[in-house]
């Protein structure tokens, strides 16, 4: 196999899995089920799961003129996006019982939305990074309007497009604007022409706009007002989706452009990241702290971690990569995992909205009520769970960054935080009130869906129990990237190579 | 089979794998209360393990039963458990007063029993985690999951609709400061490089974790405040009456108190003893005025669980009192207060539980004359009630009685003058328990209660109450029993904070010093 190939091997097979769930959607009659597709795209999750599986031993490659880089960082964020894509796909298998129409779409709209989150994190081409950027936008855009005949829906992927046009607008402009400025849009060249710029103002200009693009993506404040609304009118496994897997990709790329392409401006772009972490916490657990809606309320909460992730930006490069990987893989581990409960409780048609909704859970299903408990339990970061394992690691980086300030406000909201998440664990525990005939009758919880759940717990457990294994594979990959780093430099001026990295 | 390097592993998780065994029985009739009785029992003959094999000849320092291995390489995380003189009898009790717990909420919760008895035993595992780690990771580990299920049995089981509000208010209370006692740590390990307690007391001795003093006292402050609210100590009480009265008697017997002072006296004495040595004026301030406030407030409560609770906060604020004193007898005091506390403060929130289970109310206007009705009741409750107010040959007596001997042997004036405000709370603790005895049980028949059926003790409540009222009796006649093992751990904390940097000196005497020979020293050393 070519190296260009196997480096995308994950990406290509996920698209072949899309484009033959297209193709056999046509085949199945009208109205029959279309529960064989979601097992495709499942093994076709699975599949590139493996494939980045090999391609770890394969060390750093590089593939596609250097627009590609498939290294332990882009692997890390390939087994999040895939682990995340198999969750939400194992929870929805059941979703649309009755409304099996569209449920084709569906399936192949996430294999290739998972496509493009998975090219954006291998990708050092800023160009490259575009093109993922868009394959993934597109697709969530549709999927957010998913459930037709709903107002919200569809407010909910109008205003997810527009807005996220706009966000991409901002990034394109950046991209354009570094090329201006450097005279490339390879991150590494970037890099390097930064030294020799003549206009290092323009180069920042050109940071401070992707930031904002990616800080769209990533629901930053204060490019986060989109997040409320759309989370509310979305269905609920798109938005156990598209609130953590997206939002990993474009993580990844934050990490990328910083630590990688403007590593000389790091006291510069620190600052910033400082603010908007500090701006991102507040604002998010603060606006969770009014709402009554829990998609709305978890909208919020998924702000308030975004700035939790931003905290690591304003660490030492090492510590900061590894955190912000770490703290990623474990938030969508319990995002996604709190979604695929909200997703059995209400249903397709989500009447349980309201915080009341669910009051009386924990008598009525006690296992989806115990483990909402758990995920939200981690979301707070109450130890033992990867919640509380992320956050100390987070905030353990920040703090031998010398930013003690930072950790003190986000360890404070991380207490704000707790007064909105037990506001919905109490409802559960509590007895059931007349509110209750909300929450969905059906009893059963299907395998595929149990399936998905107990790989969501399990991936939250070990993190907070047994987190040594991902800390250190989280540390190959910050590594890696450094080094990969400290090469280009040596390749590029070999004079002041300063290979010999200081970890 | 030696199994003395892993009995502190098997006392904490006993009751984990109990609750994941309720977990899937069926919660069909009595299985769930027997089984967590059979379970509780089984973790407290296992915490016996640790007073039969305590070795009283070890060095001071040293920690016992320890168990350290490496949990997460990077940051350096170990799994790292020990015993020392402090944490004996403190584990020994959390094992003892479970049982009793069970017991006491055999009928009284009636509903929803699995979640009840898991949650319960999710306490009894975060406790019996927070007394036996040694590594400050572990340890917040252990600090913050206690919130949990404590929070979740006041909102799940709270007597009124006020339940959820005060669940949260308790979750909020303890969470936040906690947040920032969890900066404190980071700092620390950012600074040292270790999360291991006997290591960080050792840097602490050289006065080597920081050169950064304004920084080394945020950090110490961190510490403080967030055990503080826990204890609680005056005025950070906010939560401790709302909690105490919504929450079900198992759960109160366990909430305040021990786990907040033994976290100062094991982690702010020995993280920061020049910092805790710096502040002790104004705890010792503050621990006085909330002996005389807490006394004061309890005489004029009209409901019973009210008026426990801010006698409940008089009583840790004796400890407080006693252990900033920093003297060996009010340190000595203050730890065996802390046992006392969660001895006669239980026995006292069972029995009002009993008469809440037997009227549904909590409103000492509602009782009257019940002494005739309920003779053994009434015998348990005179027992409780000349414990907590430290008659002689009961438990609280002595450690009472060593606590104000310590403070008055301060050689600080200001001091004494505290203590001396703080010894009227001997006068006003018994002025509000005989009271409250009086009003419920003698007098004339209320005519609230008076046509209600009920029974005296069963056998089970019995079952409960002897061994609480043997243990006053036992613990008030023959304290060199719990003292040995103490005084050790009270010697050590004093050597470390009175002499921080020479603390050394004090390691190598390897025999054991009586209170009677080091009081004299103290009296002249000073605690300055």
């Amino acid at each position: 196999m070519s190296s260009n190939i196997l480096a995308l091997l994950p990406e290509i097979i996920l698209t072949i899995t899309g484009v033959i769930i297209m193709l056999a959607e046509p085949c199945l009659r009208p109205g029959n089920n279309r529960k064989s597709l979601g097992w495709i795209a499942i093994a076709g999750t699975i599949a590139s799961l493996g494939a980045a599986w090999y391609q770890i031993p394969l060390g750093t490659v590089h593939a596609f003129s250097n627009t590609i880089q498939v290294d332990a960082f882009s692997i890390l964020f390939h087994f999040v996006i895939g682990a995340v894509v198999l969750v939400t796909l194992l929870g929805s298998l059941d979703y649309f019982h009755g409304n099996a129409s569209h449920a084709g779409e569906y399936f192949a709209l996430i294999c290739f939305g998972a496509t493009g989150m998975m090219l954006m994190s291998s990708s050092v081409e800023l160009l490259m990074v575009f093109i993922g950027l868009e394959i993934s936008s597109i697709s969530t855009y549709i999927m957010c309007g998913f459930r037709k005949g709903q107002a919200t829906g569809s407010e909910s992927a109008v205003k997810y497009f527009l807005l996220g046009s706009f966000a991409t607008a901002f990034f394109l402009y950046g991209v354009a604007l570094a090329f201006g400025a450097t005279g490339s849009t390879n991150l590494y060249s970037i890099a390097h022409g930064l030294e020799t710029t003549a206009t290092p103002k323009l180069a920042f200009l050109a940071l401070a706009m992707i930031l904002i693009g990616l800080g769209f993506k990533v629901s930053a404040a204060p490019f986060h007002v989109w997040t409320p609304d759309v989370y509310q009118g979305a269905p609920a496994p798109v938005v156990g989706l598209m609130s953590t897997a997206p939002k990993a990709a474009a993580f990844a790329v934050l990490l990328r452009v910083t630590f990688t392409g403007f590593p000389h401006m790091q006291h510069r772009w620190s600052a910033l990241m400082w603010i908007l972490a500090a701006l991102s916490m507040t604002v998010g657990n603060l606006g969770a702290l009014l709402q009554r809606d829990v998609k709305r309320m978890l909208a919020y909460s998924s702000i308030a971690h975004a700035g939790y992730l931003l905290v690591a930006f304003t660490a030492l490069p090492y510590d900061g990569i590894a955190a912000a990987c770490f703290y990623t893989a474990t938030y969508a581990a319990m995002n996604v995992g709190a979604f695929a409960v909200i997703t059995q409780v209400a249903g397709y048609e989500e009447r349980a909205r309201t915080i009341d909704d669910f009051t009386g859970l924990g008598s009525k299903r006690p296992w989806l009520a115990a483990l909402l408990a758990f995920f939200l339990l981690s979301l707070i970061g109450i130890p033992f769970t990867g919640g509380f394992f992320g956050k100390f690691y987070v905030f353990t980086a920040a703090i031998h960054g010398n930013n003690v300030w930072l950790a003190v406000i986000g360890l404070l909201n991380s207490g704000i935080a707790c007064f909105y998440y037990l506001r919905l664990l109490t409802a559960v525990y509590t007895k059931a009130g007349s509110d209750a005939a909300k929450l969905e009758p059906r009893n059963r919880l299907s395998v595929p869906a149990a399936i998905g759940l107990s790989l969501a717990t399990a991936a939250t457990f070990f993190l907070g129990i047994l987190p040594g294994g991902a800390v250190q594979f989280a540390e190959y990959a910050s590594h890696s990237t450094l080094i990969e780093q400290g090469r280009q430099q040596c390749a590029e001026t070999p004079d002041n190579c300063k290979l010999p990295l200081r970890f | 089979m030696n199994i003395d390097h892993t009995i502190l592993t098997i006392i904490t998780f006993i009751p984990l794998a109990g609750a994941v065994l309720l977990a899937l029985l069926p919660d069909r009739g009595k299985i769930m209360p027997w089984a967590a009785l059979t379970i509780t029992v089984v973790t407290f003959v296992a915490t016996l393990h640790l007073p039969f094999h305590f070795n009283y000849s070890a060095l001071p320092g040293t920690f016992q039963f320890e168990q350290n291995r490496e949990w997460v390489a990077s940051p350096a995380i170990r799994y790292h458990m020990g015993v020392d003189g402090l944490s004996m009898w403190l584990i020994v009790l959390a094992g003892f007063l479970a049982p009793l717990g069970v017991l006491i909420s055999w009928n009284a919760i009636s509903e929803r029993k699995k979640l009840f008895y898991i949650l319960f035993l999710l306490q009894q595992v975060a406790m019996l985690g927070i007394f036996v780690s040694l590594d400050l990771f572990l340890y917040y580990a252990f600090w913050e999951l206690s919130l949990v299920p404590m929070t979740l049995l006041i909102a799940t089981f709270g007597r009124t609709s006020n339940r959820r509000r005060a669940a949260i208010k308790y979750f909020l209370y303890t969470f936040i400061p906690s947040a920032l006692l969890l900066v404190g740590m980071l700092w620390v390990y950012t600074h040292t490089g270790t999360f291991q307690l006997p290591d960080l007391a050792q840097l602490a001795a050289s006065h080597s974790i920081s050169n950064n003093t304004c920084a080394l006292w945020l950090a110490s402050l961190a510490f403080l405040v967030a055990f503080a609210v826990k204890v609680p100590v005056f005025p950070l009480h906010g939560w401790l009456t709302d909690a105490i009265s919504e929450a079900p008697t198992a759960a109160v017997m366990v909430l305040a108190g021990k786990l907040g002072l033994y976290s100062i006296l094991r982690f702010s004495f020995g993280i920061f003893p020049t910092q805790s040595r710096q502040i002790s004026p104004l705890l010792i301030a503050l621990a006085a005025i909330g002996i005389v406030y807490g006394a004061l407030l309890a005489l004029v409560q009209k409901d019973l669980k009210k008026l426990a609770a801010y006698g409940t906060l008089g009583h840790v604020s004796v400890v407080v009192l006693g252990i900033f004193a920093f003297t060996v007898a009010g340190l000595d005091g203050g730890i065996y207060a802390t046992i006392n506390e969660g001895i006669g403060g239980g026995a006292f929130f069972m029995l009002l539980g009993l008469l809440y289970e037997r009227y549904q109310t909590y409103d000492i206007r509602d009782f009257g004359g019940l002494a005739a009705r309920f003779p053994w009741m009434v015998t348990f409750f005179v027992i409780t009630t000349l414990s907590v107010i430290g008659l002689p040959m009961l438990n609280g007596f002595v450690g009472e009685f060593l606590v104000f001997s310590g403070v008055m042997q301060s050689t600080v004036s200001h001091h004494v003058l505290w203590t001396a405000l703080a010894t009227s709370s001997v006068i006003l603790t018994a002025s509000y328990m005989l009271w409250m005895v009086q009003r419920i049980f003698y007098g004339e028949l209320n005519f609230n209660t008076a046509d209600v059926t009920a029974s005296d003790l069963d056998v089970r409540e019995h079952i409960a109450l002897w061994p609480m009222a043997l243990l006053m009796l036992a613990m008030g006649v023959a304290s060199p029993i719990w003292m040995r093992a103490i005084d050790r751990a009270g010697t050590q904390i004093e050597a470390i904070v009175n002499h921080s940097g020479a603390a050394t000196v004090n390691l190598e005497s390897h025999n054991q010093p009586k209170p009677s020979e080091t009081v004299p020293a103290i009296a002249q050393g000073g605690t300055n």
